[in-house]
């Protein structure tokens, strides 16, 4: 039945661009050259390690020494909280948001470990943060707010420039995991106060193992790898020019079609979403559908199960992912959907579709009208088609 | 991606008796969709046998196969012969579920527990599951069915137990009174063992002799020592370490390590070993 593949799973990652690919390739063969070293073999590959960092700064709009790279958005992630947390003993406490990626989540174990008060702001039903919840959370003792930018799940974006705002007036520095944004929408690092933002390579067609994190010139931060003086002593470890470059490679190439992903491809993702929420009955969209990235949405579909509709899918040739907990194996569904409140009849149900600018309509129309069948077919083994259903089960 | 079974994959794609029998004998519900996975199953009861099964379900790929394997078994089965089905039948017809997801065929085996009480009857789910202590309150998984659980699958750490049942997968709040559960089945279970091969004093000396000589005694000579048995009090087994293991700084190992651990596994699991002190 497999005769196709329809890739709408690029949050998860994407392909790497072939333009990026050729320009890596030399410097897996011929130029295998050490930047740090003195001689000239290979052809001075620390001015490429230059380039691609004047490449990924512009993209940034942010001066090239602002630029860390890094392995992936999780390193960054670390690197941000981590080495400010260390930079600055003498504050004990750190805010954050309940719908982090788990590069972020993970951490408040950690930081409570080390005796640092860490807040967690919920979000409503939307998926929005209440900026005076964030002002309320704000103490003489809190160092940093890390917020997710554009959500993993949904594609919600936070409202960072008043959160950094609202931050700034405190004295508090504002970290960003911009890991779903970076290549999504435009950002101006000389309009957007933010003291660090994570991204990483393989979310915009750069391949996986590389990363980045912004860090606004005169922060004070510790490094989270130390080493040798790469990176300007911020990340100890031998550059990997073969993804360094391909990430400036990509950086240059997106920068180049955010127009195209803010018109082509959100028209793609909006007929997509539009189109199942009226061929599919009991479905709807999770999160503020007029503030998310262009390439994302996430739909809740009513008594059905998440893994067995990718499952489905899946022989279609169709790539998407789900928040319930029977794909992940952690048994409770997303802690995305739980804090925005998503029911339970939808939410071991919800489907992720991300779209790139690789993808076309015709993919779009292939899944809208493959979908409302496989949606009946398991609609027809489940018990439950109602609420009514749900309150008569086991009585 | 999961690791499924050609066969279950096969099942979940083609699922055999799907749907909801009318006017049916016997109807059993289990699991919940806030939990994340729900099955009915319902049974044409004829004359003490299965005549037909059909099944509904919310969950994922293994829990439709599960359901689907299950009404095939216990077609035309009797109900004794149905009711000694185990989730591990369940799992092994499929050719097996990944650990993650045993939960599944543990579904299916309890579907099938309840219809036929439901069949007699009889309130039986309310007797296994809900009059225990609910330990996972996520998942609303209670002692006893941890303890059964853990006793029909052998289960002997907290994460097959959530693997099978699903409890202490949420918050994570009950895993130490998880613990507590394993640790009250298996020590139970040990008693229970012993006390049906319990030996008089001098038959536990003869084994234990006899241990020594087979087993431990060839090992240690290798390296030039020796052990011998010096007395018994209740459980505690006293021996003198001799030759090469005399002040040897691994004794201590050899001692709790190959000594007390054969002497464990072939005699009695309570049995602990000590050095005599006045050596």
């Amino acid at each position: 039945m497999k005769e196709r593949s329809v890739y709408f799973d690029n949050n998860a990652t994407t392909r790497v661009a072939p333009e990026v690919l050729e320009e890596m390739l030399p410097f897996f063969k011929e130029r295998y050259g050490n930047p740090s070293s003195m001689y000239n073999f290979g052809g001075d590959v620390h001015r490429d390690l230059d380039r691609a960092r004047e490449r990924m700064a512009a993209l940034l709009n942010c001066h090239p020494t602002e630029v860390v790279f890094t392995s992936c958005g999780s390193e960054s992630d670390n690197h941000a909280i981590r080495g400010l947390v260390d930079a600055y003993p003498e504050k004990g406490h750190v805010i954050t948001t309940k719908v982090e990626h788990p590069a972020v989540k993970n951490q408040v174990p950690y930081l409570r470990r080390k005796g640092l008060q860490v807040t967690e702001l919920g979000v409503d039903t939307r998926g929005n943060l209440d900026l005076d919840d964030l002002r309320g959370a704000i103490t003489a003792d809190t160092l940093l707010i890390s917020v997710i930018l554009a959500n993993n799940e949904t594609g919600v974006m936070s409202p960072l420039a008043e959160i950094c705002r609202v931050a700034k007036e405190r004295g508090v520095f504002v970290h960003t995991d911009a890991v779903q944004a970076v290549g999504k929408v435009p950002l101006d690092m000389q309009k957007l106060p933010v003291d660090l933002l994570s991204f990483s390579g393989h979310k915009f067609h750069a391949p996986k193992g590389i990363g980045g994190l912004f860090i606004r010139r005169g922060l004070k931060i510790r490094p989270f790898i130390i080493g040798g003086h790469q990176e300007r002593s911020r990340r100890g470890g031998t550059e990997s020019m073969p993804l360094i470059v391909g990430i400036g490679r990509a950086a240059e190439l997106v920068g180049g079609k955010l127009e195209d992903e803010n018109t082509r491809v959100r028209a793609l993702r909006d007929k997509l979403e539009s189109g199942i929420l009226s061929k599919i009955q009991d479905t709807e969209v999770n999160g503020n559908p007029d503030k998310r990235v262009p390439n994302t949405t996430n739909i809740g579909i009513h008594f059905i199960e998440g893994e067995a509709l990718l499952l489905a899918m899946d022989k279609h040739g169709i790539c998407a992912s789900t928040g319930s907990a029977c794909a992940s194996g952690s048994l409770q569904p997303s802690h995305v959907l739980r804090a925005m409140g998503v029911p339970f009849t939808s939410i071991h149900g919800s489907v992720r579709f991300s779209l790139s600018t690789y993808n076309t309509e015709e993919e779009v129309d292939y899944v809208l009208e493959v979908l409302p069948g496989i949606v009946d077919h398991l609609r027809d083994l489940s018990p439950f088609h109602s609420m009514a259903d749900v309150e008569a089960f086991g009585a | 991606m999961w690791d499924y079974t050609k066969k279950v994959m096969e099942h979940y794609e083609n699922p055999r008796n799907v749907g909801s029998i009318e006017d049916a004998d016997a109807v059993g519900e289990v699991g919940s969709i806030v939990c994340g996975d729900a099955l009915k199953l319902t049974l044409k009861i004829d004359d003490g046998k299965i005549k037909d099964a059909k099944f509904k379900t919310f969950g994922c790929g293994s829990a439709i196969a599960a359901a689907s394997a299950l009404t095939e078994m216990i077609k035309g089965k009797s109900l004794e012969e149905a009711a000694k089905i185990t989730n591990q039948d369940i799992a092994d017809y499929l050719g097996g579920l990944p650990t993650e997801k045993m939960h599944c065929s543990v579904m299916g085996q309890e579907a099938l527990e309840a219809a036929i009480a439901d069949f007699k009857g009889i309130k039986l789910q309310a007797h296994e599951e809900d009059e225990g202590e609910v330990v996972c309150k996520c998942f609303g998984v209670t002692d006893t069915k941890i303890k059964r659980v853990a006793l029909a699958n052998n289960l002997h750490t907290v994460e097959d137990i959530t693997n099978y049942t699903k409890a202490g997968g949420g918050c994570g709040a009950c895993i130490p009174r998880i613990e507590d559960l394993l640790e009250e089945v298996w020590r139970g279970e040990t008693e229970k063992r012993t006390a049906g091969t319990r030996l008089t004093t001098v038959q536990k000396i003869k084994k234990i002799e006899e241990v020594l000589n087979e087993e431990v005694r060839p090992i240690l000579k290798r390296d030039g020592g020796d052990v011998e048995l010096v007395d018994l009090a209740d459980n505690r087994v006293v021996v003198r370490m001799m030759g090469m293991c005399r002040g040897c700084m691994a004794s201590d190992l050899t001692l709790k390590g190959l000594v007390q651990d054969k002497l464990r596994e072939l005699i009695d699991p309570t049995l602990e070993v000590v050095e005599d002190e006045r050596a």
